[in-house]
């Protein structure tokens, strides 16, 4: 086991504890959720790149979902299609030069990605007819929302000066 | 206890106990500030663009499946459709439609009053008539009442 191996899973078990404290929270619309795990994944991303903040936003799926009883049920393939391509943005915006674009645009970005992600996978899978996407603007306004929030959060916990070097 | 904790949730904790100083806007950079509004007004349009349900012009009667008649939706007029039990009565009026009077037992299409958007329908199941509404769709063409 290797230092960057611990430094994942600690990131990866502060997301966790996010995402399984979220679940407690009420939600108007199902999928429409804070997301604060991503905070986390907004973290490593800025600070260790896009490989470690991968094995943090997948191991927070798959582990937060076996913690919640998710595991394997629809919400967990969502969750999953939600946080590829939120992944596969985050990689894409990696381009972005750092001077104009903080971590508030890849939060943005990052959201949009994970509905997009969803609707595609409930379109193609749990719901085979174009009416998902009559709940569109909903889950656009809400990823707005959410994903300026907790890039504000992600932004705020960057400039903080570090405490301590990861052991 | 919060040395236990890990790394990025004690950095959150300390956050949200206030620790960093400054007002918020100065974590947003110039392209962020871009992004938000691009992104606003995409939404902001979503909502037209997703939820016009286009304008009804016309009420279609079908009995059996069958085309019956096509009524304008622009005067008011009633019509009669003998159905497999009686008569059920569509009226129409500028811009809606609904079913007048039926002689199924449960009347749930009488029930279900007037029609405005396209696409809505009423079934009189028991006489085997039914009354939808058609016009020029927006993007929500493909959709009817039973499945919204």
């Amino acid at each position: 086991m290797t230092a960057d191996d611990r430094r994942v899973a600690r990131y990866a078990a502060a997301a966790i504890a996010l995402s399984v404290a979220e679940a407690a929270l009420p939600s108007p619309l199902p999928g429409v959720k804070p997301g604060l795990a991503n905070i986390i994944v907004l973290v490593v991303l800025a600070r260790h790149g896009w490989r470690d903040a991968a094995w943090v936003s997948l191991l927070r799926v798959l582990a937060g979902s076996l913690a919640i009883g998710q595991f394997l049920a629809p919400g967990f393939f969502l969750a999953l299609a939600g946080a590829v391509c939120s992944l596969a943005v985050l990689a894409l915006a990696q381009a972005l030069p750092l001077r104009w674009f903080g971590p508030v645009t890849a939060s943005v970005l990052a959201a949009f990605a994970h509905i997009g992600g969803q609707l595609l996978l409930a379109r193609a899978w749990l719901v085979p007819h174009d009416g998902v996407f009559f709940l569109l603007p909903l889950f656009a306004t809400a990823a707005l929302v959410f994903g300026t929030i907790n890039g504000l959060i992600a932004a705020r916990l960057l400039a903080l000066p570090r405490e301590s070097a990861p052991s | 206890m919060s040395d236990r904790l890990p790394d990025g949730l004690r950095e959150l904790l300390r956050t949200a106990a206030g620790a960093g100083s400054g007002p918020w806007h100065q974590l947003l950079r110039p392209g962020d500030w871009l992004l938000l509004l691009v992104s606003a007004a995409l939404v902001a349009v979503s909502y037209p663009l997703l939820w016009r349900g286009g304008v009804a012009d016309r009420a279609i009667v079908k009995r059996d499946g069958q085309l019956v008649t096509e009524l304008a939706l622009n005067v008011p007029r009633r019509f009669e459709v003998e159905g497999a039990i009686g008569t059920t009565v569509i009226e129409v009026q500028p811009g809606r439609a609904r079913v007048l009077s039926d002689p199924g037992p449960r009347q749930y299409c009488v029930q279900q009053g007037w029609l405005t958007r396209v696409n809505a329908v009423a079934i009189c199941a028991p006489n085997h008539v039914t009354l939808q509404l058609g016009g020029r769709g927006g993007a929500n063409a493909g959709y009817d009442s039973i499945n919204y």
